[in-house]
């Protein structure tokens, strides 16, 4: 009798020094939370991670390039027109002799500052008005879709050129002549490209609404923004993260896309749609001249579709994480 | 679904004015001046300037210069109530015969593109969803990255810098003058070899967006219980795929395609500025320069116009097509 009970006894140590250890254990590890689940994710998509790199390293260079290279992006040298890749110019000259790859580097500063910049506004207004309609539902949500629904039927390439042809001028002069002309394309791109956010937004809060933690949030009386901003919002931002990064190289298309087609930046701001616009006539003589600008815009594109593809899978709620 | 139709029809109209209303307050609101050049000219006495302004009406505040922009231009179309069709202030010519003569243009150069889009893409991505992960899938996959992450105008310019310029075989300048000679063999091959390029350009673009479409919306359809159903029934796969996944992935597709037509024509703008074809696109960009506000009025209308049909026509495909869709 007293060795079973000996024997249960010591089981009963054994087992409550198993738990100890087990959960000693568990401290020891980090914990798993949403976000480094979708790290890990992130780093399994081999291409997605290479776009990284690319994107950073080309965000440095357009940094910091500019004040490492000694040549300018102005130096006009009638002498050295056109002449091909070299050691001394990497990417050649112009047709006025200044340095391609000074331009590029400089001119590549502008163009993602449009991207992000746009993609901020556009995300800032179509998560506004997503949450709202989603969060409050009945009017509101119907009245908000009918302008939504409104603003998608406009046709957005007739109006980007329209509204940029006719108040670009006044820009200038109000604001000067490349922060008037950086202000009007950002703000164009962005208030035209805010309402599949605002859909996605939506659609996220009015399933997001409905759970169970919402209605405890609710009973232990958070109060309605603190619901909408700390609860309902982080978890919706999922989808929003992979629109902004595919939203940031639409935006840097559509820039270089106006500025190929005259209506971008003014003349002498290297952006890459402008190197584009004004070396496209020189192709036959000097091929670098379109090939390393062009070449520019579709490696920034590139990795930042890969990055979203890569963010796309890693925020993506349905996927079982293993 | 008729109820549906009928009212999706319907909202569509106040849809169209607002969109007008807001096209022509864009216009009506910039600085500048259709009649600029009339105002510097140092021959035309001002009052006189100004009397001309008014006769046209451009004094007028905004909402009745919209009321009589909308009722001439919807009457004087049909020719009632002794109202002219819109002219060009450019051209003097009528806006929509300037239309009527680019549109099959800009249709033969953006519909064969959409159509070489479908052709490749339905193709590609049926093969890289059922054969998911494989080579053959993962050039596909990098192809199309890599398609809709270069903008049209690289391609183009490109594509001219390679067969223009290089090898010399294909014009980069497209000539409508070579549309009105007659239909012989020597006609078509010089047709085809100055739309090739455009159309490639476009197409290309079109397809690689369409292929992650069809692959992503093959890929969720293979996994459904049907599918094992019909293998189960001992249906060669190729008809399982052919004759009961494909119909129902590409319900989705549809749609995408009808959305994205509009946006094929806008997008032809840039195709049309390389290679200077004379479309509607180009005709756009000129007349916004030369501020030229009948014809971009009509024509942003028009691609309103455009758009709000083919959403309507999308979300129609989509009910017909799927029938677990119920339109209340």
């Amino acid at each position: 009798m007293a060795e079973a009970t000996g024997s249960q006894a010591s089981a009963r140590e054994q087992s409550a020094a198993a738990r100890d250890l087990a959960l000693g254990q568990l401290g020891a590890k980090k914990p798993r939370t949403l976000w480094r689940d979708a790290v890990r994710q992130f780093r399994r998509h081999r291409l997605a991670v290479a776009g990284t790199f690319i994107l950073l390293f080309l965000i440095i260079a357009v940094i910091i390039g500019p004040y490492v290279w000694p040549k300018g992006t102005g130096e006009i040298n009638f002498a050295k027109s056109m002449t091909a890749p070299s050691a001394e110019h990497p990417f050649g000259t112009d047709d006025m002799g200044r340095d391609l790859f000074a331009r590029v580097l400089y001119g590549g500063r502008i163009s993602i500052a449009v991207g992000i910049v746009a993609v901020i506004i556009s995300m800032s207004l179509g998560t506004l008005i997503g949450a709202l309609s989603g969060f409050f539902g009945g009017f509101v949500d119907s009245a908000l879709m009918r302008f939504v629904d409104m603003m998608l039927s406009l046709p957005i390439l007739p109006l980007l050129l329209l509204i940029i042809y006719l108040f670009r001028d006044s820009m200038r002069q109000r604001f000067g002549l490349e922060i008037g002309m950086f202000i009007l394309i950002v703000g164009i791109i962005g208030v035209l490209s805010w309402m599949p956010v605002a859909r996605l937004v939506r659609a996220s809060f009015l399933s997001i609404k409905e759970k169970e933690f919402i209605e405890a949030a609710y009973c232990i009386g958070a109060s309605r923004s603190s619901i909408i901003f700390k609860h309902i919002l982080p978890n919706a931002l999922g989808p929003v993260i992979v629109a902004a990064t595919l939203g940031v190289g639409a935006a840097i298309i559509t820039e270089s896309s106006l500025s190929f087609l005259g209506l971008g930046f003014p003349p002498d701001v290297p952006t890459w749609g402008r190197l584009l616009y004004d070396n496209k006539d020189y192709m036959e003589l000097a091929w670098w001249m379109v090939v390393f600008p062009g070449m520019a815009i579709f490696l920034a594109v590139l990795s930042i579709n890969y990055v979203g593809d890569g963010l796309r899978d890693a925020l993506d709620p349905h996927r079982t994480t293993s | 679904m008729g109820r549906y139709i009928l009212r999706r029809a319907l909202a569509a109209i106040p849809t169209l004015f607002v969109i007008s209303l807001i096209i022509f307050s864009i216009l009506a609101l910039a600085p500048g001046d259709p009649l600029s050049d009339l105002a510097m000219n140092p021959q035309v006495p001002p009052e006189v300037a100004q009397k001309i302004r008014q006769d046209l009406g451009l004094e007028d505040p905004i909402p009745v210069r919209y009321a009589k922009w909308l009722t001439s231009s919807t009457f004087g179309q049909f020719g009632l109530f002794g109202y002219e069709p819109l002219t060009s202030f450019r051209s003097r010519a009528p806006v929509m015969d300037q239309i009527k003569e680019r549109l099959p243009r800009t249709l033969w150069i953006s519909g064969t593109a959409v159509l070489l889009g479908i052709a490749v893409a339905i193709p590609v991505g049926v093969l890289s969803a059922v054969r998911q992960y494989s080579l053959f899938d993962q050039i596909a996959t990098t192809l199309t990255f890599f398609g809709f992450s270069i903008p049209t105008f690289f391609t183009g310019l490109l594509l001219i810098l390679l067969f223009s310029i290089k090898l010399g075989w294909l014009p980069f300048i497209y000539r409508s003058t070579l549309e009105q000679d007659s239909w012989t063999l020597s006609w078509i091959v010089a047709m085809l070899k100055q739309s090739v390029m455009p159309i490639a350009v476009l197409g290309l673009f079109q397809g690689a967006t369409l292929t992650r479409y069809v692959r992503a919306s093959m890929l969720e359809n293979l996994h459904l219980d049907y599918v094992r159903t019909a293998r189960a029934k001992g249906l060669a796969e190729r008809h399982v795929i052919s004759r009961h996944v494909l119909r129902n992935a590409l319900i989705p597709v549809v749609t995408i395609v009808a959305l994205q037509l509009p946006g094929v024509i806008t997008g032809a703008v840039i195709t049309e500025q390389i290679f200077r074809v004379p479309g509607l696109g180009r005709l756009l960009i000129d007349s916004i320069i030369n501020n030229d506000t009948p014809v971009v009025m009509t024509l942003a209308f028009m691609f309103s116009i455009l758009v709000v049909f083919f959403n309507l026509v999308a979300d129609i495909i989509y009910g017909w097509l799927d029938p677990r869709i119920k339109y209340s």
